[in-house]
């Protein structure tokens, strides 16, 4: 287990490495000189080279890589022309509340996930499975951001029941930060008015964040639920005279969990590409609303930057599903 | 000799019918197969009548000239009547109008985008897979690479650095598609290679391409289908998704997740202006799931419930 774990940890620094090649090459396909933009419209050429040699720009490419590395290390990310700040300050103050808004729709997505899955399952062809269905079906179909704008119109300005966006009012103060993750500051400060607001601000942009992530989660479930009742130690532990929940919840679930998890780890990183649109309909104040403002903008070394923190993100999450995995199922380990 | 001349004639006097027999009871059994799937014609009814409306849509629509930019302030946002079925913009365009030739721009976007990932993705497959070794390596690494990273995020970056359109916003859909076609082909390629049959074409002499391409590729066809009719509908909803953003067509284009992008200023009174793109776009995504889940379970028989 201890070898699976290095091999597998120094396979995701070489994705690292590899994902900061994208974006060191994305970089380099934009049109036009980079030192010429740089140095404004009325440089003269003798400007223009200053600042190539500069910024490094005459050297060679794999050269300039290797630059482009350190100053990433080094938390050299650049400057926003947006905000006027450096990039990475930007990131480090707009990561939590995204952080926070997919862990707890990824939460909320396997927790009614799960049980919709095996209760299709277990109800196969009834009429509940068929309304399941329903949901499984249009969820991977629907556009998020268009959900999202009909959540609003309908809970929040219709009923009245949510507040439209943001993370929380204008007026309230935060909480002083501890981890920075609003609602975990909330809960650790005591302020539990606060944490109820949060929670309501947060309620829409996850139902919309979540929905193909559920409609998946369900679907492969009841997948591997209907196979997994199936096997003949089903049969044995049904003829044994287990009760139902027992055998469903206990060895049916574990087993189908595993190609679940697998889903689970390959749509949260849908899900991260989905907050950019989330967040921009409900003014989430996260990396994906930054991200979509500096592209409109044509600001370019934030959405590298929010490339490469989402990217590392996304490996994150299958590094420790892979773990999981591991642990869990002894014949993954051999196939790193 | 006369028995061979005979056989021969016998051959020859089969009809289209018999010599094409196995093939066109294959093709029986599959459209039995499918016609059975409620969801799967369902699925099919929906991309055939998005492709219909794709086609003759210019000559069905009302108000053609409201795709092109026309302006009509005297009729702005009005809600859905008998004229104007989905209501009319903020300057006076025909919604339905708009939603319908939408379609037109929408189906060159799926195909594009699918159609360019699958020329790239299928080949790289396939030379990894055969090949092996060094070149299997470094191919599959660039593709995991691509793979770990949130797909529409890299799109956005890449569209950022090419600049706001809906050309480079299929090229960048295009350039973050791939990768799964690879994945998918590979481990394919690798499963056949060894098959019995590709082993004999190798020892009568068959080079590599021809092995590749004439006996590899067609029993890679079905995978491939499968996750094409599915990359369609995901195609469309990744370029409304950089419409709505203001990344991919532009207005006055009547693309679906544009229109929205704008109509999202004029809610919630103006509710119709963004709810019939968005239906559009889920039906026709919706059709496209549907259609390919229902191939799935014709050409894949372990998917068959």
């Amino acid at each position: 287990m201890l070898w699976f774990t290095v091999k597998r940890s120094l396979m995701m620094a070489l994705m690292l490495c590899g994902l900061l090649a994208i974006t060191f090459s994305i970089s380099h396909i934009a049109p036009g000189d980079p030192a010429a933009l740089a140095a404004g419209p009325d440089a003269t050429q003798e400007m223009i080279e200053r600042i190539r040699s500069e910024y490094g720009l005459d050297k060679p490419l794999v050269q300039q890589f290797f630059l482009y590395l350190k100053g990433i290390v080094s938390g050299d990310w650049g400057r926003s022309i947006n905000t006027t700040r450096p990039v990475w300050d930007d990131l480090v103050n707009y990561f939590p509340a995204t952080f926070e808004l997919v862990v707890f729709s990824i939460a909320v997505a396997i927790i009614l996930g799960v049980p919709l899955g095996v209760v299709a399952a277990v109800f196969q062809n009834t009429p509940l499975d068929h309304a399941i269905r329903v949901i499984s079906v249009s969820g991977v179909a629907l556009p998020m951001f268009w959900l999202g704008l009909m959540v609003q119109l309908y809970f929040a300005l219709q009923l009245g029941w949510f507040p439209l966006g943001g993370q929380i009012e204008m007026m309230t103060d935060p909480p002083q930060p501890i981890t920075h993750l609003l609602l975990t500051d909330a809960l650790l400060r005591g302020e539990f008015s606060t944490f109820v607001e949060g929670l309501h601000h947060i309620v829409l942009p996850a139902v919309a964040l979540c929905f193909p992530a559920l409609a998946s989660i369900i679907r492969v479930n009841r997948a591997e639920m209907l196979e997994c009742l199936n096997q003949d130690y089903i049969v044995n532990a049904r003829a044994q005279g287990l009760s139902t929940f027992r055998v469903v919840g206990l060895y049916a679930l574990k087993n189908a969990m595993l190609p679940t998890m697998a889903m689970i780890g390959l749509r949260f990183g849908w899900m991260l590409g989905g907050t950019v649109l989330v967040e921009s309909v409900f003014d989430w104040p996260g990396i994906g609303l930054y991200a979509v403002e500096s592209a409109v903008n044509s600001d370019f070394e934030p959405i590298m930057g929010a490339t490469i923190v989402l990217g590392f993100f996304f490996m994150m999450t299958n590094f420790l599903i892979d773990i999981v995995y591991g642990t869990l199922d002894p014949r993954v380990r051999g196939q790193v | 000799m006369t028995d061979t001349v005979s056989k021969t004639t016998d051959l020859e006097a089969l009809s289209w019918r018999e010599r094409h027999h196995s093939a066109i009871r294959q093709v029986r059994l599959y459209s039995r197969t499918f016609a059975r799937n409620g969801s799967a014609m369902f699925g099919l009814a929906l991309v055939l009548i998005f492709v219909v409306v794709a086609i003759i849509g210019p000559w069905i629509v009302p108000f053609p000239e409201d795709a092109v930019g026309a302006v009509n302030m005297d009729i702005k946002l009005q809600p859905p009547d008998a004229v104007h079925w989905f209501g009319t913009d903020e300057v006076g365009n025909d919604v339905f109008t708009r939603v319908v030739l939408g379609t037109r721009l929408t189906v060159q976007i799926a195909c594009i985008v699918t159609g360019i990932a699958i020329l790239i993705g299928v080949p790289l497959g396939m030379v990894a897979g055969y090949m092996g070794g060094v070149v299997q390596e470094v191919i599959m690494r660039i593709t995991d690479v691509f793979l770990s990273v949130p797909g529409l995020i890299l799109a956005i970056a890449i569209v950022g650095a090419l600049g706001p359109g809906i050309v480079n916003a299929m090229l960048a859909l295009s350039l973050v598609w791939w990768p799964g076609y690879v994945r998918l082909v590979q481990a394919k390629t690798l499963a056949l290679k060894n098959e019995i049959y590709v082993e004999a074409a190798r020892s009568i002499g068959a080079g590599p391409m021809r092995i590749v391409f004439v006996h590899i590729l067609p029993n890679c066809a079905s995978p491939i289908v499968v996750k094409g009719s599915m990359d369609m509908g995901m195609a469309i909803l990744g370029a409304a998704s950089l419409g709505f953003l203001g990344l991919g067509a532009q207005p006055p284009e009547p693309e679906w997740g544009a229109m929205i992008s704008i109509a999202r200023n004029y809610l919630p009174d103006w509710w119709w202006y963004s709810f019939f793109p968005g239906i559009a776009i889920f039906i026709t995504v919706l059709g496209f799931n549907l259609l390919g889940d229902g191939l799935r379970d014709i050409l894949d028989p372990k998917h068959r419930e």
